[in-house]
């Protein structure tokens, strides 16, 4: 018998960052606290940097890897980008000067004794780094995966460790306590749905990997009832972690209750790798069914958006109108899987690629505007930043128009890309529903533009912090990226267009 | 004996699991109802092993076991700090999250 063969080349990028996952454990574990800040943030970003260059490297490779568990081909090449470009600028947003934004000791009982100390004496644990890292390594993984086992497992290692990273907030924390617990309980309740799906879909196909399910589905012709219960219950699990509707209702709670990097970091890479992973199984595994599932999913895109754009209205506090904007994009992501074709295919990656730089800028605006408890979220108290902090409010504008998907923003190129897809295959429901949330959406975004600039600003001790140069290049880097990708977004799209191929 | 009754054996448990996921407070009960459905899973998994006459089934059992362990090692450290710091466990009282 031979041993199998592992592709240590083309697994590279995800087993750079898992090596260095795993380095950040012993820093945490052996080093003294006074190089661990220095060290750990060394560790990641370079794991990070060396795991792109190593991807670009492999970026011509469309072959199966690790005994057919897994799929490097150009749509993992171009998710894997994306997933290690954001959960760097997550990074940076992470490893801010002085770590205002997480606990010193997360185990220590929230206002004891123990907790000032740790404070005051700046004993900060800093193992958010090789949390970061794991999750990162996860969200490059699940996109990648070719087996339903690979699939799970890569889903956990992206999950847990977000969990945890939701519990970490230094100010507030019982609210960011909360925010772990729940994103804990119902992640856990969405991957047991996940995993029993994954058994009936074995049950039918006599196979974990996608390969094998596309052959069985082609040969009963698609009409085994395991096989539509299976594809039911997983596609429960994949929609809470892109979080549409029905099963949004933790991502208002946990994007307010995280510390903002990581609800920014969150915000962009589990995006990517849902969405990747949802790609490669309704694209490559089930294509063969979509008359079963479109219907359903041309449902479920039409009320995320509805919800998504309805509720954020009603919302208060900038962070959960962003969780809100969040479950719209969602509903706008689902349209280009509706599409099922190679433009729906590009078009789901180029929105995904803008996507992710204008929402970690958002969230990175956020992170600076504080008051003496923290950062300030109510949004009546944003009232007149465009006087106090002209260019603040610029960039942050910007941003929202990203979101908007107003012309000459990122978000624009990404929306019109993916409703010509869906409208092109004829799903025209979808598209009519998407405009119409576009047109919703685009008032609360610019409610707040508003608000921002001619309303007079209260005097409450709100401010705007000088930032550290991490945070400036994060900003700076998203608002150049939504910007470039409005005007000239050609590069990209062709790019894209040329790598998006699954490995047959 | 017809696998099949282990298939509806494994919807028994894992309908169980998710009843008592929804039905009950304490966060630590909520959580074992959790490693029931995933029980419920593995169960589903090696009977469809044994009708498919393929072992893929249970080596995924086996990992699902190892996963369910670190899920178990995260959770109880979130739901070990929740109770620390509120002296209560219950899922209703974890509600300073609202509009």
């Amino acid at each position: 018998m031979n041993a199998p063969n592992i592709e240590y080349g083309i697994l590279g990028p995800i087993l750079i960052v898992l090596a260095a996952a795993l380095i950040g454990v012993l820093i945490e574990a052996f080093v003294s606290r006074r190089y661990r800040y220095i060290l750990q943030t060394g560790t990641a970003f370079a794991a990070v940097a060396l795991a792109f260059l190593q991807l670009v490297l492999i970026r011509q490779t469309s072959s199966k890897a690790a005994v057919s568990s897994m799929s490097i081909d150009g749509v993992t090449i171009v998710l894997q980008g994306s997933v290690l470009i954001f959960g760097f600028l997550g990074l940076l947003l992470i490893a801010e000067r002085g770590f205002q934004s997480f606990t010193a000791q997360a185990a220590a009982i929230p206002g004891s004794n123990e907790e000032q100390k740790a404070l005051v004496s700046g004993l900060q644990q800093t193992e958010v780094f090789p949390l970061t890292l794991f999750a990162i390594s996860g969200a490059m993984l699940f996109p990648a995966a070719n087996d339903l086992l690979t699939l799970f497992v890569s889903l956990e290692v992206l999950s847990l460790p977000l969990y945890l990273m939701a519990g970490l907030s230094q100010r507030r924390r019982l609210l960011s306590q909360e925010a772990a617990l729940k994103y804990f309980l119902l992640g856990a309740f969405s991957s047991a749905f996940f995993l029993f799906g994954s058994a009936f879909i074995y049950g039918q196909a006599g196979s974990t990997t996608f390969d094998g399910i596309r052959k069985s589905i082609v040969e009963s012709g698609g009409s085994d009832q395991f096989l539509l219960v299976g594809l039911a219950l997983l596609t429960v699990g994949l929609l809470f972690k892109v979080s549409a509707a029905p099963f949004h209702a933790w991502t208002p709670d946990v994007y307010q209750g995280s510390p903002t990097p990581v609800t920014a970091f969150m915000a962009a890479v589990t995006k990517v790798a849902a969405f990747g992973a949802a790609i490669r199984i309704y694209y490559f595994a089930v294509g063969g069914l979509v008359w079963s599932w479109r219907p359903i999913l041309i449902a479920i895109s039409i009320v995320t958006m509805a919800i998504g754009t309805v509720i954020a209205i009603a919302q208060k506090d900038i962070k959960r109108v962003l969780a809100y904007s969040a479950i719209a994009h969602s509903g706008f992501l689902l349209t280009g899987i509706i599409a099922l074709s190679k433009d729906g295919l590009n078009a789901t990656l180029i929105y995904l690629f803008t996507y992710g730089f204008t929402t970690i800028g958002t969230f990175a605006i956020v992170t600076l505007v504080r008051d003496s408890g923290g950062e300030v979220s109510d949004l009546n108290r944003w009232a007149g930043l465009g006087k106090r902090s002209p260019l603040v409010a610029g960039t942050f504008t910007l941003f929202l128009l990203g979101l908007a998907g107003i012309p000459l923003t990122s978000g624009f190129v990404g929306k019109f890309a993916i409703f010509t897809a869906a409208y092109k295959s004829g799903n025209i429901s979808v598209v009519v529903a998407g405009v119409l949330a576009s047109a919703i959406a685009a008032f609360f975004y610019i409610r707040i533009i508003v608000m921002m600039y001619f309303s007079d600003p209260v005097e409450d001790g709100t401010s705007v912090v000088i930032p550290s140069a991490m945070t400036v290049a994060t900003i700076a880097i998203c608002a150049v990226a939504t910007l470039v990708m409005g005007i000239y977004p050609q590069p990209v799209i062709s790019a894209i267009n040329s790598l998006a191929f699954f490995a047959g | 004996m017809n696998p099949m009754n282990y298939i509806y054996l494994s919807c028994i448990l894992f309908s169980l699991g998710a009843a008592g996921v929804l039905l009950r407070r304490n966060a630590i009960v909520v959580f074992m109802c959790i490693e029931l459905m995933l029980n419920a899973a593995n169960l589903a998994f090696v009977t469809f092993s044994r009708m498919n006459g393929t072992l893929d089934g249970q080596i995924v059992a086996f990992f699902t076991m190892v996963v369910a362990a670190c899920e178990v090692v995260v959770g109880l450290a979130i739901i070990v700090t929740i109770y620390r710091s509120r002296r209560s466990a219950s899922v209703d009282d974890a509600r300073l999250l609202r509009l």
